[in-house]
């Protein structure tokens, strides 16, 4: 009961987060206003501005988090590593070498933009996994870490490397993907954001009673019947498409995956389910308040979302880093 | 009933066979304790019953059916395996954790079973921890959180009990409770294998024992066959004496000294 209290609170608050994005912009609203143009209601310039503009980006936001916060809180849980996360373990970074690499080859579609960026995180994470497997073992969390963050600097090289003749457009649109961003949100790009995220987030809810078990290790998984190996690299794989869409949708936007499963934990979770679930929703409610924060502090510019979400994760990841050893 | 039949394992790239042609039986009923030095194959005897390790040769039968052919799931309804390590990076709640044990039952959107859950109750007083049941487990001793993990493995009620030198970490008190407890799951039936380096308890307490050298069986049957200084100090190369106990007449074993500037007691 007080579980239930305590999630409907912060489903309000999420909700509240979302309203006062729409509300915030050049032409400030009021929330009731923003209710009444969600429904239609109101002068056809505000219904217009919150439907074709803020609502997408809104959205867009909510949908961003919440799949980075799901694959971030399965990546912990199968990895045993309270500092995995998509960001960091350079999955994102495959990803946007995907995207950028299909945006060159002038497939920017909503079916293949996304498939070209799950290539690319799936083949960073299994080149993480394995160059940390080379080094010592994946046992210990830090050296998973610097064979992310190695995948991740490689990620950036290729993609100046494939910008280095590029045209200005194609330069400009590959920095935005680096740094993270829900500016351009548009409700083609939502909609198969949100069928992505529905999936992920599905499969990963089905299997959450899977990465309970492989959180006690190989030896108790494999004694309570799970094939560790093959169960957590199916989990892995969800977690890559749920990153490489949201990449897909808005760019690196690195440290919400850390941030979040930990967040959700701090209030009681212990659960995969409930741990997944609950990182959708948090991660959701981040990324919306992260995105008011990067219209907020100097307008008229916006920062990009990727730096705002990073200057709240790296002294979170540092604090994680020092409880860790 | 667990089966070993001239199992063969090798490691990758090692020269020899960890476990060469090992043959024995863990029957219901009984407590059977695999014994050797370091390195002589036990724990590897558990990991290709966990199936992290692929058998070479030879197989391994779980009442009569052979282990490759079973579902992972099947096998851990049947065989509860504690191995030697484990730590938690997240911790739980000590009657969640042993909830764990109820895996291999569940359907996968079944609900995770509820603090009164009756296997998990049950469990947890069979292991004597029923007190623990809602402390978190970062705050435990390493001797109750090795009395968590068995409980555990009773929560997942088969029919055989697999544990890889289970009483480690604990106090004798503790200890000598967890030998009595698998010598009663026994007397209910289920087999009961314990992979041991405490020689004097398996002594007392196993039906049969097999003792590995090298990867191969160097002696087994019962204590009294294979608790013997002729047998033993070959194989860990070091002087034994062997009296016995008075209690129950098990034999019972003391290592001696042989360097340092006394002569070693000859006397128990």
């Amino acid at each position: 009961m007080r579980a239930a209290l305590l999630w409907l609170g912060i489903a309000l608050v999420v909700l509240a987060l979302a309203i006062a994005a729409i509300a915030y912009g050049a032409v400030p609203l009021s929330a009731h206003a923003v209710i009444d143009a969600i429904g239609g209601r109101g002068d056809a310039v505000t219904v217009a501005i919150v439907r074709t503009l803020r609502l997408p980006r809104a959205v867009l936001a909510l949908l961003v988090g919440a799949g980075l916060g799901m694959a971030g809180a399965a990546l912990q849980g199968a990895l045993r590593n309270a500092l995995a996360e998509p960001y960091l373990l350079g999955v994102s970074g495959g990803a946007a070498v995907g995207a950028v690499a299909a945006v060159a080859l002038g497939a920017s579609g909503p079916l293949m933009l996304p498939l070209a960026s799950f290539a690319g995180a799936a083949l960073a994470i299994g080149v993480a996994l394995g160059v940390a497997r080379a080094s010592g073992g994946r046992a210990d969390p830090r050296v998973l870490l610097m064979a992310g963050v190695i995948v991740g600097a490689f990620a950036n090289a290729a993609i100046m490397v494939m910008l280095s003749n590029a045209p200005p457009n194609a330069v400009r649109n590959a920095l935005w993907w680096m740094m993270g961003s829900v500016a351009d949100a548009g409700w083609v790009t939502v909609a198969w954001l949100a069928v992505y995220v529905a999936l992920g987030g599905a499969l990963l809810l089905w299997l959450a009673r899977e990465i309970d078990i492989l959180s006690l290790g190989e030896e108790s998984a494999a004694a309570l019947g799970v094939d560790a190996a093959r169960s957590s690299r199916s989990i892995f794989l969800i977690a890559a498409l749920l990153s490489a869409a949201t990449v897909a949708a808005a760019g690196l936007v690195g440290f919400v995956g850390l941030v979040v499963p930990h967040l959700v934990r701090s209030v009681g979770v212990r659960r995969h389910r409930a741990l997944i679930a609950g990182a959708a929703l948090m991660g959701a409610g981040l990324v919306v308040a992260a995105d008011l924060v990067a219209r907020l502090a100097r307008p008229p510019a916006e920062l990009p979302l990727g730096a705002v979400t990073a200057l709240l994760g790296v002294p979170f990841f540092l604090v994680q880093l020092r409880r860790l050893s | 009933m667990i089966v070993f039949d001239r199992t063969v394992i090798r490691y990758p790239r090692a020269r020899t066979a960890a476990v060469n042609e090992v043959s024995f039986a863990a029957p219901r009923g009984a407590v059977t304790a695999v014994v050797g030095p370091n390195g002589s194959g036990k724990s590897t005897l558990v990991r290709a019953l966990l199936r992290l390790t692929p058998i070479a040769a030879g197989n391994i039968a779980i009442d009569g059916a052979d282990l490759t052919h079973l579902d992972r799931r099947t096998v851990a309804q049947r065989v509860a395996v504690v191995a030697q390590r484990e730590s938690l990076v997240f911790p739980l709640p000590v009657w969640e954790y042993v909830a764990l044990g109820r895996h291999p039952h569940e359907g996968p959107w079944a609900a995770a079973p509820s603090r009164a859950d009756s296997a998990i109750a049950t469990a947890l007083e069979r292991a004597g921890i029923a007190e623990l049941a809602d402390r978190s487990t970062e705050e435990l001793s390493g001797g109750e959180w090795q009395r968590v993990r068995i409980a555990r493995a009773l929560a997942q009620g088969g029919e055989a009990f697999v544990l890889d030198e289970p009483t480690t970490f604990l106090d004798i008190a503790h200890e000598m409770a967890m030998f009595e407890l698998f010598a009663r799951l026994a007397h209910d039936g289920m087999a009961v294998l314990l992979v041991s380096h405490q020689l004097n308890l398996v002594a007392r307490f196993a039906d049969t024992i097999v003792l590995l050298h090298r990867g191969r069986v160097a002696a087994a049957g019962t204590p009294a066959d294979v608790i013997r200084a002729s047998v033993l100090e070959d194989v860990y190369e070091w002087p034994l004496l062997i009296t016995r106990d008075p209690a129950v007449g098990a034999p019972a074993l003391l290592p001696l000294r042989n360097r340092g500037p006394r002569s070693p007691s000859q006397s128990p």
